[in-house]
């Protein structure tokens, strides 16, 4: 019987190590040979102002934690789901209050304006 | 990997002699170099066929100079990246720099592990199969994010940025109406899911629940595409804005890499789509399965996929890229309330016992449809290719 995730680390092993290789092999390749012009930031031919680490909008933030509830909230649906047919109509109303909360959140996330780009 | 070690113990005294322990890693970095061999090569296939599409979309030839009909091209473009310097700009922080391509190859690559080309010819059964590839498939938003972030460059940071949000926000579609097929299969083993679709077209799981479970496959490889950026959904790339995103510092082969990990989550996500919906491995009629007492379902699989792949390539040279708040709209106001409301109706069908099974007009759909689809796509591409041919007549004349 053959361990089932011995399969995944030996391709692990592999992608990593083939990675590896490409980057080696790049360097060996093409040689490096930077100048100043080369090296500098690249802002469409002008002189980069100031650096990239600055301050983004807060769109993005609040994206990534509706993203996070949900996808909780998934990760806790598929349990549910793979013993959906021997659950019945139990398990048809568990989901039916499950969704109802679910659906709640997210409305009222849609209300509040946070899907809003 | 099962296929392998079954070669393997043909082999007279191969049990006795070798360990198990060797004969599992020998298989498995076997299986592996042929995954690598499919995933390293396949781009340059995809690369050239993509142009040549691209090229006759747009009313021109595409590559032509280098070999006959340029075939070798993409083979030029290869060994020119490999080499070509690799610039590592002076602001950028070096490890995350080198680090975020090989995140993003690995990540499309480890794919590969779950996928079933036939009951044997898989890497590994496992049981949470659909799951690990999505999982799997997060990872290279990592390294996007850390590509951006890594390259200390404005234009590369909203980039990253913008692909994390994006990629994240169709994430959740995508799992949503991973659950309707999960609840109807019962099982999250991409075997057992190819398993419950086995016994031709009608049985398929695009044509149960007619139509609810098309629109699920709809928000899905929907889903999918946008996971891939591809365009309609390319804003972390958009060029018209951003030079090239996320990979405006990369050059030479680490520029190549994110390339060659694009065209691979592409076949990996078309290959999750038919084993989702299209029945995976399972020949459209029982018949055709096997070929002279071989099962040919690898065949099967791959050219599936490949004809997804190439629904990918043509919605590229078809539609404009969509604005940023476009496609959040889509993915959160769109896609995401479809997806819930069919967990909810599918989860209530599958419970009354009158449709526990599929509605009774679920076989009648199937071929039908798939027959009128398949006779107008060609007709509209034999008429597009008589415009090409009139068009280069009059050209020459």
């Amino acid at each position: 019987m053959l361990p089932v995730y011995v399969p995944i680390l030996i391709l692990a092993v592999v992608a990593i190590g083939f990675a590896a290789f490409t980057i080696v092999a790049s360097h060996l390749l093409g040689q490096p040979r930077p100048t100043d012009a080369k090296s500098a930031v690249y802002e469409c031919g002008m002189p980069a102002i100031g650096t990239a680490r600055e301050r983004f909008p807060i769109k993005f933030y609040l994206v990534c934690m509706i993203f996070i509830l949900l996808d909780v909230d998934a990760a806790f649906l598929y349990p549910w789901a793979l013993i959906y047919p021997q659950l019945g109509w139990f398990g048809f109303v568990e989901m039916l209050v499950f969704m109802t909360l679910l659906g709640g959140g997210f409305a009222y996330a849609w209300k509040v304006g946070a899907l809003d780009w | 990997m099962d296929a392998l070690l079954r070669l393997f113990s043909l082999i007279p005294g191969w049990d006795q002699n070798v360990p198990a322990w060797a004969s599992i890693s020998l298989a498995g970095l076997l299986a592996a170099g042929l995954c690598l061999g499919f995933i390293s090569l396949g781009p340059v296939g995809y690369v050239y066929v993509e142009r040549k599409l691209a090229g006759f979309m747009q009313d021109r030839l595409g590559p032509m100079r280098v070999g006959p009909w340029g075939l070798l091209q993409t083979i030029a473009d290869t060994i020119k990246l490999l080499f070509k310097e690799a610039i590592f700009p002076a602001a950028v922080n070096r490890p995350l720099f080198v680090v975020a391509p090989c995140l993003v190859v690995i990540g499309a690559f480890m794919g590969f592990a779950v996928l079933p080309f036939s009951p044997t010819w898989q890497g590994t059964d496992l049981d949470v199969g659909a799951f690990y590839v999505i999982a799997i498939g997060s990872l290279s938003t990592v390294g996007l994010i850390m590509a951006g972030w890594a390259s200390n460059n404005k234009y590369a940071l909203f980039g990253a940025m913008r692909s994390a949000a994006q990629i994240v926000s169709y994430e959740i579609p995508a799992v949503m109406s991973l659950i309707v097929v999960v609840m109807i299969a019962g099982s999250l083993s991409l075997q057992q899911i190819v398993a419950a679709q086995a016994g031709g077209l009608h049985n398929w799981f695009l044509w149960k629940f007619f139509p609810l479970n098309v629109i699920a496959f709809l928000v899905f490889f929907t889903a999918t595409l946008a996971e891939c950026n591809r365009t309609p959904f390319d804003i972390p790339e958009a060029e018209s804005e951003l030079v090239a995103g996320f990979h405006t510092e990369y050059s030479g082969f680490f520029f190549a890499m994110f390339f060659l990990a694009e065209y691979t989550e592409m076949f990996v996500a078309s290959a999750m789509v038919s084993v989702l919906f299209l029945g995976g491995f399972a020949a459209p009629l029982p018949v055709l399965q096997t070929v002279a007492g071989f099962d040919i379902g690898p065949v099967w699989l791959i050219a599936k996929a490949w004809a997804l792949v190439f629904v990918h390539m043509w919605l590229r040279w078809t539609l404009p890229r969509l604005r940023v708040d476009q496609l959040m709209h889509v993915a959160w106001k769109v896609l995401l309330p479809i997806a819930l409301f069919l967990i909810v109706v599918i989860g209530g069908l599958l419970t009354a016992p009158a449709t526990a099974g599929g509605f009774p007009w679920d076989p009648w759909f199937g071929w039908p449809l798939t027959a009128l689809l398949c006779g107008y796509l060609m007709l509209t591409a034999l008429r597009a290719w008589r415009w090409h041919a009139r068009q280069v007549r009059e050209a020459v004349a």
